[in-house]
């Protein structure tokens, strides 16, 4: 099986942390993984997203132009990505950040008010994470036992007073 | 050891350089391959090595000139703009026969051109770049894991053969993160007698220089120099065949235009169409036999390029214009889809 997702928003979002969550994720269920960022100025405050392939199999190419499954945070990501979701393929979409409905009537749709959902566990900057409990429920593309050890992997322990925090954002999101 | 990572590109060609005892980096930061000095950066200072932010690219690999000639591991690493401003020095360590590792990860150009990937820097690379007749040997990965191997395998060749390498990647390589198994700690280096150590008044002094007045003397030293680089072409050339057994038309392509091509050869294969990838690990020396051999075989090739078509006249030089090839490319940092490359098979005859 091979999942392909595109997250995408603003910069600072934290879509490139929530592409990299799910890669290790994967990396972890020893899953073959990668995953590309958009680079350069857009990085700053401008569109940001990343592709992220997990698969049963070698991955060949890396850059993802027909998504299974789209996380749209806000609405330029929406506007950009809605048509390249595969037929059947899912939109996962911030649901306080964009207003409109989506148009597509051939891809399951779940709208998840997930940045009011993060401020209203004290985790404004978390919302990426909600979507992310979402996507896992909804597509069962990786596990959702371990998720601490993941988290470990990709935040230092420096900061291990984020760890739970992260945790009860994916847990709303999938309990959504 | 063997645990694997989620690693950018340019981390892994920077933690495997440093795996591989290259404790001497010069650089100036340019994108799509900041990650990569920014890593050096960090590391360095803590293990004792040398991390040098230099006032500029010239700079830069002058300073990896002046390492190289005390047999120490030292490389560079930039991306196009960059790299053209090395290469006089790239020329003068090439004329001075010392090893050392140039990373080119490359974007958009001509002149500043973009931040986003391409490889319209192949002739640079495997056609000398800068003054003079010489060679560098040219590896081009196409995944992280790569990005670590064939660092490692950079320093081991150019201190075999006393000349400078360079990893030609490009910004997708060098930003993607994949799982990588980092090398294991080696240094392979050999024994480097022509140094410049200090005699310690035990020992004639050696001298590097690139420097000889008397045509006949230099041009003794070409020639050697070129016995040398024959020997690189026997015995170094590296590459990957998939699915060219009983193909009919052959896909010629590398480093991530080699990923693209190959989820198109499988594409293509579901439709009945029978082809092959050849993909040139080692874009100088070039994977000449393997493809000559192919033209005996197939009806016609097809070279996928980021680029406007440069690796394509090597391939009619190495199949002497025996068959067709068409060129699928796109340029200015722009990549072809597996759709692009599939179209183009069929253009050339796999059409069923």
């Amino acid at each position: 099986m091979t999942n392909k997702l595109i997250i995408a928003g603003f910069g600072g979002q934290g879509v490139l942390f929530a592409g990299k969550f799910l890669a290790y994720k994967g990396l972890l269920e020893n899953r073959q993984v990668s995953w590309l960022p958009s680079y350069g100025p857009e990085m700053r405050g401008g569109t940001a997203n990343c592709s992220v392939i997990l698969s049963d199999d070698p991955i060949g190419s890396p850059i993802i132009s027909k998504p299974d499954v789209l996380i749209a945070m806000n609405l330029p990501s929406l506007d950009k990505y809605e048509d390249e979701v595969v037929s059947g393929g899912m939109i996962i979409v911030d649901s306080t950040l964009i207003e409109r409905k989506v148009k597509r009537s051939d891809v399951k749709v779940f709208y998840v008010p997930a940045t009011k959902m993060a401020q209203e566990i004290n985790a404004p900057t978390l919302a990426n994470m909600i979507l992310v409990g979402k996507f896992i429920k909804e597509t069962g593309a990786v596990g959702y036992e371990n998720l601490e050890d993941t988290l470990k992997k990709i935040i230092s322990a420096r900061h291990q007073d984020l760890y739970s925090i992260n945790l009860n954002a994916i847990n709303k999101g999938y309990n959504f | 050891m063997s645990e694997k990572v989620l690693m950018k590109g340019n981390e892994a060609i920077a933690e495997a350089a440093i795996r591989a005892g290259c404790m001497h980096y010069f650089g100036y930061p340019i994108t799509p391959q900041t990650e990569l000095a920014a890593y050096m950066a960090k590391k360095m200072p803590k293990i004792g090595g040398v991390f040098l932010q230099a006032e500029s690219e010239l700079a830069a690999i002058n300073m990896v000139y002046g390492v190289a000639a005390t047999g120490k591991r030292v490389m560079t690493s930039s991306s196009s703009p960059g790299v053209s401003l090395k290469q006089e020095g790239i020329s003068y360590i090439a004329g001075s026969d010392l090893p050392a590792l140039i990373v080119n990860v490359q974007r958009g150009g001509p002149g500043l051109g973009g931040i986003q990937p391409s490889q319209a820097y192949y002739f640079q690379a495997t056609k000398g770049g800068g003054h003079g007749d010489y060679h560098i040997i040219v590896l081009a990965p196409n995944s992280v894991q790569e990005m670590a191997d064939l660092t490692a395998l950079s320093f081991d060749l150019a201190d075999k053969y006393r000349m400078p390498s360079m990893l030609l990647a490009d910004g997708t390589l060098g930003q993607m993160m994949e799982p990588v198994i980092l090398p294991e700690k080696s240094n392979n280096s050999v024994e480097k007698p022509w140094a410049v150590t200090g005699t310690e008044g035990k020992r004639k002094h050696n001298i590097v220089n690139s420097l000889y007045l008397k045509p006949d003397i230099l041009e003794k030293v070409n020639f050697e120099r070129y016995e040398r680089y024959k020997e690189v072409e026997k015995n170094e050339v590296r590459y990957e065949s998939f699915m060219m057994d009983d193909a009919e038309f052959c896909v010629v392509a590398f480093g991530i235009a080699a990923r693209i091509s190959k989820n198109a050869v499988i594409a293509a294969r579901k439709e009945g169409i029978k082809v092959g990838l050849i993909r040139p690990i080692t874009l100088w020396p070039f994977p000449k036999k393997p493809l000559a051999d192919a033209a005996d075989q197939v009806k016609g090739f097809v070279s996928v390029e980021l680029s406007m078509g440069q690796m394509i006249e090597d391939i009619n030089l190495a199949i002497s214009c025996k068959k067709p090839v068409i060129l699928c490319n796109r340029a200015g940092g722009m990549i072809p889809s597996p759709e692009q490359v599939l179209e183009s098979i069929k253009a050339l005859g796999g059409n069923k």
